[in-house]
């Protein structure tokens, strides 16, 4: 029973050690964004602050375009992550349901750019972006994000749309409903959770992007969360203070997307590499 | 019994996969092969971004500078060092994570949320995070490894060859981990609780039940995060564009095909040898790609 107990006992220290391992920076980004400056730029910081201050997030955006910055995220991921899902779920259903020629080459051309590394294609692109006018454009990015994001999207998609039971579809076409009515009327609302799950994998992704939007986003103005965020310099010293302050904004809408869709983001993740 | 051809269900179902099928090839056409092509037809030139009415051909021979490039070949280097000890740990790490978390205890829900925090928080976020904390003068790290006295003097974590990659490679563990828990949680929760039993009768000790029945069973997840998980590595850009853009030796493929592309191809001539960087960064990863898959013996359905 002691014996027992004791195991228990480490058992818990090993989460315990696990839990702030994988939440201390977050904490640390935190405490740092609202520590006074005279304790900040200090070499010896308490793990809870002296004082607070909120100084750093009100001139995170009165003295840069951040706020912009957040709603061009928005719109980039959100605008991405909405036309993926129409386009992926069309690709994913003719692939799960449809009787056509040639679908496993279709599959292995889409699978393909998964692999890609997106660096190998920047130049290209950049020059194919600017010809079409492009660049320092909402469209310049959500394209790309399109391509980069559609081969899991339809991948999994597929799968869920597999494992749905085919008599309501079946039921549907026999009382005269076409392809096209079948699919948005009886299929797409009945895909929900799967959509929530890719859609979310999507938003994410897209949302954190950094290489293309750093390349083809190159005025402020037009910079994403993580472009402005890498780009943050002072006149003097780093501004660390805001930095922290707007690593936190955009990181606590996502804790809360964690939090609520746990399951949801877990099953899209581990969606076709568990069971293949 | 119909034949398929005759059945009318499926009669108009061509027709309809092709509109289905279409605008999912086109952007992956327009956004992914045809720039692939381009970048290859790029790199027999010699030219700049800005200047592309000036372009001169060169046949292959940017590829065999390429292959002479010191600079080049040193940052492959320090691609696969980086990759084989990112994978390498956080697989070690996450198998003991996601072993833990197999097991039913109070506050597993909470364990799992948290473990997913790094994972969806943008790179570059946590790059600035983990930035902060190696911060010479003003880190946490350095402040407690002072007043533990393990080190007697501030490092400057990002400056030093020596200790500028390990900080580089601890981040990347930190964000990249979670994505490792969750694929081998997964594979662990398919494994039957049965098999354990009858091992534990025959007297199997943990030991032997690891290598006995959960690793075997684990290994086709294990390959796929492997595969998932090094081809993200050798495309590291993030990371060491933010913590360090390169400097003290940390500097990776991607970022050094980045910078010669954008900053000394915008207006000098090296966008098509930058080109020619990036058809060969295509390559090396295809082929490490496919031998993977093949040594591995994944079905990919």
């Amino acid at each position: 029973m002691k014996h027992k107990r004791l195991r228990s006992f480490f058992f818990y220290i090993g989460v315990a050690v696990v839990l702030i391992y994988f939440l201390f920076p977050f904490y640390w980004a935190v405490v740092s964004s609202i520590r006074p400056a005279s304790e900040l730029f200090s070499a010896h910081q308490s793990l809870i602050p002296l004082k607070a201050q909120f100084k750093s997030y009100i001139e995170v955006f009165t003295q840069r375009p951040f706020a912009r910055n957040i709603l061009n995220s928005t719109i980039v991921a959100g605008s991405a992550t909405l036309l993926c899902l129409i386009i992926g779920s069309l690709t994913g259903y003719a692939i799960a349901r449809l009787k056509f020629k040639g679908k496993m080459l279709v599959m292995l051309f889409i699978l393909s750019v998964s692999m890609f590394p997106q660096v190998s294609i920047l130049g290209a692109l950049f020059q194919i972006l600017r010809s079409v006018k492009l660049i320092n454009t909402y469209p310049g990015l959500i394209i790309p994000y399109i391509a980069l994001t559609i081969p899991l999207t339809v991948w999994t998609l597929q799968n869920f749309f597999r494992d749905m039971p085919k008599e309501l579809e079946e039921a549907a076409y026999i009382d005269g409903s076409g392809k096209f009515s079948t699919f948005f009327r009886i299929v797409l609302p009945l895909s929900i959770p799967g959509l929530v799950a890719t859609g979310l994998l999507t938003f994410i992704f897209s949302w954190n992007e950094f290489l293309f939007a750093l390349t083809f986003e190159q005025l402020p103005n037009m910079y994403t969360v993580p472009v402005a965020i890498a780009m943050f310099t002072g006149y003097y010293v780093v501004p660390w203070g805001q930095i922290m302050a707007a690593s936190v904004i955009v990181t606590v809408p996502l804790v809360a997307l964690v939090l609520i869709f746990q399951n949801k983001i877990i099953s899209g993740m581990t969606a076709g590499s568990v069971k293949g | 019994m119909r034949s398929r051809t005759t059945d009318p269900l499926h009669r108009t179902d061509p027709i309809y996969a092709a509109i289905f099928v279409i605008p999912t090839l086109a952007v992956i056409a327009f956004i992914a092969f045809w720039p692939l092509g381009q970048t290859f037809y790029n790199s027999l030139f010699k030219f700049a971004l800005m200047y592309p009415q000036n372009k001169i051909f060169v046949g292959l021979s940017n590829y065999g500078r390429l292959l002479q490039d010191s600079r080049f070949l040193n940052d492959l280097w320090n691609t696969i060092r980086f990759s084989i000890w990112s994978v390498g740990l956080e697989t070690l790490l996450g198998m003991f994570v996601a072993l833990m978390l197999n097991r039913k205890f109070k506050l597993r829900g909470l364990v799992r949320a948290a473990v997913l925090i790094p994972w969806a928080i943008p790179t570059v976020v946590s790059s600035q995070m983990w930035r902060w904390m190696y911060n010479d003068n003003y880190g946490i790290v350095n402040n407690i490894l002072l007043s533990l006295h393990i080190v007697k003097n501030p490092v400057v974590w990002l400056a030093f060859p020596s200790t500028s990659m390990p900080a580089i490679i601890s981040v990347d563990i930190w964000k990249t981990t979670p994505f490792m828990i969750l694929l081998i949680l997964a594979g662990l929760q398919m494994i039957p609780g049965e098999l354990y039993e009858a091992a534990r009768i025959d007297g199997a000790n943990a030991w032997q039940r690891f290598w006995s029945i959960t690793f075997p069973l684990i290994r086709p997840t294990l390959g796929i995060a492997l595969i998932f998980r090094t081809l993200d590595a050798m495309r590291v850009f993030d990371i060491v564009y933010v913590m360090t853009k390169g400097a003290a030796n940390t500097e990776t493929i991607s970022v050094y095909n980045q910078w010669t592309l954008f900053t000394k191809g915008f207006i000098a001539p090296y966008f098509g040898y930058g080109s020619s960087m990036s058809v060969m960064i295509f390559l090396i990863i295809s082929i490490f790609a496919f031998f993977y898959v093949k040594t591995m013996k994944i079905k990919l359905d």
